[in-house]
């Protein structure tokens, strides 16, 4: 694994589209120093699923907290917010 | 860099279809804590085994948060006790088993696998009092584990073993009987037992093996069923890539798992066991995947070639996933730990017959199957003696994890819990083997295994 990887994540954003969700999930990242290098979003039939590729080498807590306030912040939005290191894509979907 | 395609199905995977790390286990040799006194082997296990492992669970625990993988189990396996008790002075053995479940709970694993012996060639003065002790140790601890090696296709069988064992798992049930003979289910046999496998009971480190080294088990039976239901209607190549491409994705999870395990332990990576382990769970068993085929139930015909072709492309595919496979690698049929295989049995659609032909293509044996508590000790014997044949003829691993369960007979079901699950009774021939079982000697080895 290259160390540019090394702090790089994936976050999802999966649920019942509402006004308001990037703006909140990005001002959260923003306050802790997260940097997103890439978005993807759609709404298909309603459901809200957006995809940032992002870059917590400057964040000041670790992954797994990040993990845990990004699980709170969609409970609070009725959404399923997930993180997992970007590793797992890349080792699962790269020969 | 990723599609969104392959982000939304990789967290499928972990949040619906039950992806997981089966298991972290750190294989610890023990050779070095033998001693003439055996308090002091037992205490220089024990001391070992919790510097070695100190932070295996932590470890673990960290590793799956970080990179949102579960990991559920965290399990030892050491060197075969018999090996590391010989030159004691004790010739009672659970003293060795006590110590191993101490450090288990020290440490905080949830197994403790390697009170074994390997006998496939004839028995250690060392090997008989292990054997013997098995049904006092696995009846007064918590996490031991045991198992026995009784043939290998370079050796043949030890039918003295193959008859002993039968009285020994008879024994050990009857300690166990308060709890539907659940000893059983923490004792293995084996043909041809892989030195590194890292799932239990039959996990032990061989003494090929390094000083510590970490194995790891995947385990996705509802990615590939999954995959699965998108080939509906076509030809088996496509089945079969299908399960192929599954099998990468989940065995590089194990892989990167066990590399970071490594890394942060400071223990040298030894394998990633690619087998397809099933839980009691709906969405994680592999009868429903041999229903995906196209069969009506497991135990249909077909089942067999169904299997082999699962078994084989889950090895083709995660092969390439990996830099180290080893342990079973292949798709377990345990009967009590997988919902679909339950529900075949109740149906009438599955027997042990059905199961012994499954095992010729598969990884494991027959695993998890409890049968009526009469069942004579030989006719036990003679089930494993079938299932070491089918191993050692055919050189691959085949295990027997029988549970003869006193007072119950076929149209019960005994409950177990958590990953073992509960296991329906399964009708045995009553025909008697006891002439062919009590000649002991050993079958020699196939003419094939001659390959100097």
């Amino acid at each position: 694994m290259s160390d540019s990887n090394k702090q790089t994540a994936v976050i999802t954003v999966v649920g019942q589209d509402r006004v308001g969700i990037i703006a909140r999930v990005a001002t959260e990242l923003a306050a802790l120093s997260v940097n997103i290098n890439d978005i993807s979003q759609t709404i298909l039939q309603d459901v809200f699923t957006m995809i940032m590729l992002v870059d917590y080498s400057t964040m000041p807590i670790d992954i797994k907290e990040l993990a845990s306030r990004m699980e709170a912040l969609g409970d609070e939005l009725g959404l399923a917010i997930r993180v997992q290191h970007s590793d797992i894509f890349k080792a699962m979907h790269r020969v | 860099m990723f599609n969104d395609f392959e982000i939304l199905e990789t967290l499928s995977m972990f949040r619906e279809q039950h992806l997981d790390v089966r298991t972290i286990t750190m294989g610890i040799n023990l050779l070095d804590c033998a001693s003439d006194s055996s308090e002091r082997a037992c205490q220089r296990i024990y001391d070992k085994i919790c510097r070695k492992a100190e932070h295996l669970v932590k470890t673990g625990e960290d590793i799956s948060h970080e990179f949102g993988i579960p990991i559920i189990n965290k399990r030892v396996s050491v060197t075969p006790i018999s090996m590391v008790a010989a030159s004691g002075d004790s010739t009672d053995y659970t003293m060795y088993a006590r110590a191993l479940d101490r450090a288990a709970e020290t440490i905080g694993v949830n197994f403790i696998g390697g009170y074994s012996a390997l006998v496939h060639k004839g028995f250690t003065d060392s090997d008989r009092r292990l054997i013997e002790s098995i049904p006092e140790a696995l009846s007064t601890t918590n996490l031991v584990c045991s198992s026995v090696n009784l043939a290998t296709s370079r050796t043949g069988i030890n039918m003295d073993a193959v008859r002993l064992m039968g009285t020994i798992i008879k024994d050990l049930a009857e300690k166990t009987a308060g709890q539907d003979a659940f000893g059983c289910a923490k004792l293995v046999v084996f043909a041809n037992a892989p030195e590194d496998n890292p799932f239990m009971a039959g996990a032990f480190t061989g003494p090929g093996e390094p000083e510590c080294v970490i194995n790891v088990g995947v385990s996705g039976p509802g990615v590939v069923k999954t995959a699965l239901e998108s080939t509906r209607g076509q030809d088996l190549e496509h089945v079969a890539e299908t399960i192929k491409r599954s099998a990468f994705k989940i065995t590089r999870v194990g892989q990167l798992v066990a590399r970071e395990a490594s890394k942060r332990l400071g223990v040298p990576f030894g394998i990633i066991d690619l087998s397809l382990a099933p839980t009691p769970v709906v969405g994680d068993s592999i009868a429903r995947i041999l229903e995906e085929f196209g069969l009506e139930t497991a135990g249909a015909w077909g089942t067999t070639a169904a299997l082999a072709m699962l078994n084989d492309a889950v090895k083709k595919g995660g092969t390439m996933a990996s830099s180290y496979v080893g342990g079973l690698s292949g798709a377990f049929i345990p009967v009590s730990e997988d919902e679909g295989m339950i529900a075949a049995v109740e149906l009438g659609a599955l027997s042990l017959e059905k199961l012994e032909a499954m095992t010729s293509v598969c990884s494991v044996g027959i695993d998890m199957v409890a049968i009526p508590g009469d069942v004579p000790a030989t006719t036990i014997s003679a089930i494993i003696a079938d299932e070491m044949a089918i191993g050692t003829f055919n050189n691959k691993t085949t295990a027997v994890r029988i549970i003869p369960v006193p007072g119950k007979t076929v149209g019960d079901k005994v409950h177990y819990g958590g990953l073992l699950g509960s296991a329906p009774i399964m009708a045995v021939n009553p025909a008697s083997s006891a002439a062919f079982i009590e000649r002991g000697g050993r079958i020699p080895a196939p003419i094939h295994s001659m390959k100097n």
